[in-house]
């Protein structure tokens, strides 16, 4: 697969005619119940298009983890509707068992602290998620090298975990996440371990994937510094998505 | 990707360490098991060799393992005449402690009438008693070597043949020779005033007197039957070679039997626990791993691979590596170590079993794990 273009040229990604990637309606989330419930998420509704860099701020508490958890298909939502991709996946529950499946084909994860397997070197952190996606091995390492090159750290394909920097490690889990091709890629404080000159690089980095790859990227962030890096800026409050959102571009 | 094996690899040194810290429970274990079945071996080589049908003894005892036993030397005659007897001979059999090459030896004497039931059921090297005076047959337990002379009472004797693993119930080596040797012998070691009442022929027909007679029956003839013909006479009893390996397994070694039964018991449940926990908390270790990798998308079966598979490798390879410890030091035990091909089959069973058990209550909890777990903090 070549990587998409984006539809709406090259420099505006705003293809509004075209089918947003994700789209969420009234979800609402709330865990535990009685003097326990907690109303993580009240009545979302958002819309992500192809393309686009989207910032998730928030206090903390404020729900931004379970939101990315309700789109990623790891958190069940108590009630609303999603689409993703085209597919209906959630109208007041899972239309589809397979989550995972569904997570391995549409979706791509960068989380807080990497999360790369320690017991396997950079090349293959990146290429088991092609093998799940039961992907010939020679061109699964093949495909994650292309990727480590692309994303700067080809120079240490073979390093472990353990001796990468954080920066070399978050970018290694980028290549993870991007393997798959994923049309959505959500990322969980993806600069949080980084200095603020990574993680401006970071942010570059996911721009030019939403750009190469056509896709939809939600990260969330507390570092005001990188603000100016995504296109949309939306707020959580105690659950709710701020009315105004900030459109930076 | 094969998963266990990359995790194995990567760690590997924590890996091998456990591996050999279970190879060496497993062959306490082994050992156990095979010390166990040693006494019992053990218990039963003497009364099995001579392949008898039918003991008799002293009337009123269950002899002449479990309780003395006593009978005149002419009793093999007349039970050689009882119908469906096809052969029979005298033995003795006595206990002493001797010196020899400064070194302490612990004896099981066998005294039978060569020809006849009652000598050893094969020879290991050298050749079986061909003279009537002054040739013994001894294990290789003994130390002794072929064509070495041993100093029994007043008389040397050459060892002619060698046999294996022929102990009494006690564990002390036998050593065969003719029946006369043994009555001179035993007439000789006897305490002076016994001896000089025999000489007398005051107690139990003299100086020939024998412990028991054994008897093989006919191919067509009941065991039982000439056992209950054989007790007709007053001054005897008779058992047949089961009831004998019964008394034996029952009374003689029953205690230690037991002892060493229950303790294997309980190693076998300590070590049951011991796979578990490191089993339990191999998968433990992981469970952030494996969150990612539910996050990712691997479906169940990679995960219970990973950890199955681990599981398995230490056990199987823990096994391995006891079983060939165990099998190369058992030779160093004092006493037999009695390694049975299915008793290790079954450990290796029930290790396969528990590994299988253990990491299946990991792989629930692995199972469960929320990946979610593993995005944020
Ligand atoms: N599994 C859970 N069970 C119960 N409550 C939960 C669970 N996950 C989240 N919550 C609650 O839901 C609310 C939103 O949590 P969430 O993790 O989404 O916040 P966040 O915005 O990501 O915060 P932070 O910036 O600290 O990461 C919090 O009050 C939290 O305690
Ligand atoms: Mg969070």
């Amino acid at each position: 697969m070549e990587p998409r273009t984006a539809l709406a040229g090259p420099d505006g990604p705003r293809g509004r005619a075209v089918a947003p990637l994700v789209e969420l309606r009234n979800i609402s989330k709330h865990f535990g119940a009685g003097e326990t419930r907690v109303d993580a998420l009240r009545d979302v509704s958002l819309d992500l298009h192809p393309g686009e860099v989207i910032g998730l701020l928030g206090p903390s508490g404020s729900g931004k983890t379970t939101l990315l958890n309700v789109i990623g298909c790891i958190v069940e939502p108590s009630s609303g509707w999603m689409r993703l991709d085209g597919e209906t996946v959630y109208d007041e529950k899972w239309l589809r068992h397979d989550l995972r499946a569904l997570r391995l084909e549409k979706i791509g994860f960068i989380f807080q602290f990497h999360n790369l397997l320690p017991f396997l070197d950079s090349t293959d952190n990146v290429a088991i998620v092609l093998d799940m996606a039961r992907v010939e091995r020679g061109a699964a390492r093949a495909r994650a090298v292309e990727l480590l090159d692309y994303l700067e750290v080809g120079n240490r394909r073979n390093a472990f975990p353990a001796s990468l920097s954080g920066g070399e490690a978050q970018r290694v889990a980028i290549a993870r996440a991007l393997a798959n091709r994923p049309r959505i890629i959500l990322a969980d404080e993806p600069t949080a371990a980084l200095d603020s000159q990574r993680a401006g690089i970071v942010m570059d980095l996911l721009r030019k994937v939403a750009r190469d790859q056509d896709a939809a990227v939600i990260a969330v962030t507390h570092d005001e510094k990188i603000y100016n890096r995504f296109d949309r800026i939306l707020t959580l409050r105690d659950g709710r998505l701020d009315g105004e959102e900030r459109e930076i571009r | 990707m094969n998963l266990a094996l990359r995790d194995i690899r990567h760690n590997l040194g924590r890996f091998l360490l456990t591996c050999v810290g279970l190879s060496l429970l497993l062959a306490v274990v082994l050992s156990m098991i095979g010390i166990y079945r040693g006494l019992v071996a053990d218990a039963l080589t003497l009364a099995r060799a001579p392949g008898a049908d039918i003991w008799v003894v002293e009337s009123g005892t269950r002899g002449p393992f479990a309780e003395a036993s006593r009978i005149p030397g002419d009793t093999r005659e007349q039970i050689a005449r009882l119908a469906g007897v096809a052969v029979a001979g005298s033995v003795t059999f006595q206990s002493i402690e001797t010196f020899h090459r400064a070194r302490k030896l612990r004896l099981q004497i066998v005294g039978y009438e060569p020809g006849r039931p009652g000598g050893p059921a094969e020879i290991a090297g050298g050749r079986m008693i061909a003279r009537s005076h002054f040739e013994i047959v001894a294990d290789q337990r003994t130390g002794l070597a072929l064509g070495e002379r041993l100093r029994l009472g007043r008389d040397e004797f050459t060892v002619v043949g060698l046999t294996r693993n022929m102990v009494s119930s006690g564990g002390d080596a036998i050593i065969y020779m003719t029946l006369l040797d043994s009555q001179a012998l035993q007439f000789e070691l006897a305490p002076p005033a016994a001896r000089r009442e025999k000489a007398r022929g005051a107690a139990g027909g003299g100086i020939d007197t024998v412990n028991a007679v054994l008897a093989r029956v006919a191919p067509n003839a009941s065991a039982i039957e000439v056992a209950e013909a054989a007790r007709r006479w007053k001054h005897l009893s008779a058992m047949t070679q089961g009831e004998q390996e019964t008394i034996l397994t029952r009374s003689v070694v029953e205690k230690a039997r037991q002892q060493i039964g229950l303790f294997t018991s309980i190693l076998l449940l300590v070590s049951t626990v011991i796979i578990a926990l490191i089993i339990y908390t191999m998968t433990m270790d992981k469970l952030k791993e494996i969150a990612t990798l539910k996050l990712i998308g691997a479906p169940d079966r990679r995960i219970v691979a990973l950890i199955l598979q681990q599981a398995l490798a230490m056990g199987a390879i823990g096994f391995g590596f006891g079983a060939m410890l165990i099998v190369s030091v058992k030779d160093y035990f004092p006493r037999r170590v009695l390694l049975q091909p299915e008793d290790g089959l079954m450990l290796a069973a029930a290790v396969i079993l528990v590994c299988v058990l253990a990491s299946g209550l990991g792989v629930r909890l692995a199972l469960k794990v929320d990946p979610a777990t593993a995005l944020g903090s």
